[in-house]
């Protein structure tokens, strides 16, 4: 098999990404804001109700700002996927998407380019993040850096495959609004992003086991421990497992047999 | 013998309880030139979208230069250049970036684009909107880059739905004659469909479709002869006047 046309398709799609996301200013200065208000107005009002014991991966005291990072660096992967999932369910209505699905190289290697570009596009926004939080004296040791990367990818992936799955459930680009309030907000408050999971134990048995089937506290945690140059095995397994079967599930609903197309076409 | 470019047999579609389309059947030769014609609703968008694979069909089969399209789609696909009704082009970007993107999608390397992008772009006389964003474009110049992206990776069959719609009348022309071009010059197969029966000339060949049925096909000069009609809008009428 001649792997070149693959490798000039990947690179083609993640330049349009990379494209739009760069010509788009105000969501990168958007994606940078929402998580920088959040630790400069959220974490300084929350520091003094909320006090952190020494949890792992942390072998120190730590200030709710330092805990809040790795859910901030979540919720900026996660509004990625559903941006990427909004922009396909606008390619659909707009029609562009027509060229995307036209192509002649398997549709289900177009769709993981696609994810794969929109995760690449994410550790942009990422570590630009991370940086501005050092300001905040948010300072990972260094190699923690290089060790998250794998971590924020893959759960770039995850939340950009459930972006692409509910691209291809979603009818319309008005009901993306529904998806925000009952996907996104729901897993960031259901989540150890805010606070750890033992303090929400102690208002709610039933809110903690909640959190602890919520994918987005795997991510979370998964970046965590991998900031601080642990290694989470259980949040890696899930996250991989959960990518897989999200992307498996969104190629399905892009089939020309049962997918979005036939009822847009019917409509 | 060289398979031919298109063949479509007993083709059917059904949205639910619905037939869109039932039993098409037609083939299309090397350098042919056929026009789809129908009202709005007779099913040729449904037509484009299964010659596409954006839909597979119920039953029937599409052939393109002897690739089944439902068990070998790469293949098929690979041969195929379209330009669909509703434009299909991403407004924020540049009319080169556009081209780009769909000849990656297609496997074409950044090197090998951009020649061929300069040429197309020149054919259709849009060379110098190269680094023009979408947007800035007029309908009539963004329909020529349509159709140059499509051209990209030299199809060998060309799907033009209603290429002209929305378009004034010179610009309508100036297309037709560049496809008609196509067909003579490079051999390129083409199925144009429309609802604007002005656009068939006597010697096209030509498919009637109304209500997702095949009505009538053949050489257009032939059925107006054997119909005894003095164009294709009596001739529609006609046809109409007799169908089920």
């Amino acid at each position: 098999m001649n792997a070149a046309p693959y490798w000039y398709c990947f690179l083609g799609i993640l330049g349009r990404e990379a494209r739009r996301f760069l010509q788009q200013k105000s969501r990168f200065a958007a994606s940078l804001v929402r998580p920088m208000l959040w630790l400069a107005v959220f974490a300084a009002g929350f520091r003094s109700a909320l006090g952190i014991a020494i949890i792992a991966p942390y072998s120190t005291y730590i200030t709710y700002e330092v805990y809040i990072v790795p859910g901030l660096v979540g919720i900026i992967l996660l509004f990625n996927g559903m941006q990427s999932s909004l922009s396909m369910v606008y390619d659909r209505e707009v029609g562009s998407m027509r060229i995307l699905l036209t192509s002649p190289l398997p549709r289900a290697f177009l769709l993981a380019c696609k994810l794969l570009s929109g995760a690449i596009v994410a550790l942009l926004q990422v570590y630009a993040f991370l940086l501005v939080a050092r300001l905040f004296d948010v300072t990972p040791p260094l190699q923690g850096y290089l060790l998250a990367l794998p971590a924020v990818l893959l759960a770039g992936l995850m939340f950009g495959a459930l972006g692409l799955l509910l691209s291809s459930l979603i009818r319309q680009l008005e009901n993306f609004a529904g998806v925000m309030n009952f996907v996104v907000f729901p897993m960031f408050f259901l989540s150890s992003a805010l606070y750890p999971l033992w303090k929400m134990r102690e208002s709610s048995e039933l809110l903690y086991s909640i959190c602890q089937f919520n994918p987005f506290t795997h991510a979370v945690e998964l970046i965590r421990y991998a900031l601080y140059g642990q290694f989470n095995l259980p949040a890696l397994g899930l996250c991989s497992l959960l990518t897989l079967l999200l992307l498996g599930a969104a190629i399905v609903g892009y089939d020309p047999r049962r997918g979005l197309l036939r009822r847009k076409l019917a409509a | 013998m060289s398979e031919p470019a298109l063949a479509i047999e007993e083709l059917c579609y059904r949205y639910g309880e619905k037939v869109a389309l039932d039993a098409i059947s037609l083939q299309l030769d090397r350098g042919e030139f056929v026009a789809v014609l129908g009202p709005n609703g007779a099913g040729k968008s449904t037509l484009m979208a299964l010659l596409t694979r954006l839909l597979l069909p119920a039953t029937g089969s599409v052939r393109v230069f002897g690739h089944s399209l439902c068990r070998q789609p790469g293949a098929a696909l690979a041969r195929v250049g379209v330009v669909f009704q509703e434009s299909t082009l991403d407004l924020d970007l540049s009319v080169e970036q556009n081209l780009h993107y769909h000849g990656a999608l297609r496997g074409m390397s950044a090197r090998s684009l951009r020649p061929r992008i300069r040429e197309e772009l020149r054919r259709f006389g849009v060379d110098d909107c190269a680094r023009l964003r979408m947007r800035q474009l007029n309908g009539g110049h963004r329909r020529r880059v349509e159709l140059a992206r499509a051209l990209l990776h030299r199809p060998s069959l060309l799907l033009l739905d209603e290429p002209t719609a929305g378009l004034d009348p010179n610009v309508r022309r100036s297309l037709r004659d560049h496809v008609r071009e196509l067909c003579a010059e490079d051999g390129v197969a083409v199925l144009w469909t429309t609802h604007m029966l002005d656009e068939v000339e006597a010697r096209d060949s030509v498919v009637f479709l109304h209500r997702g049925e095949q009505l009538a096909s053949g050489n257009c000069g032939g059925l107006l002869a054997r119909h005894r009609a003095p164009d294709a809008h009596r001739l529609f009428d006609k046809l109409m006047a007799v169908a089920p």
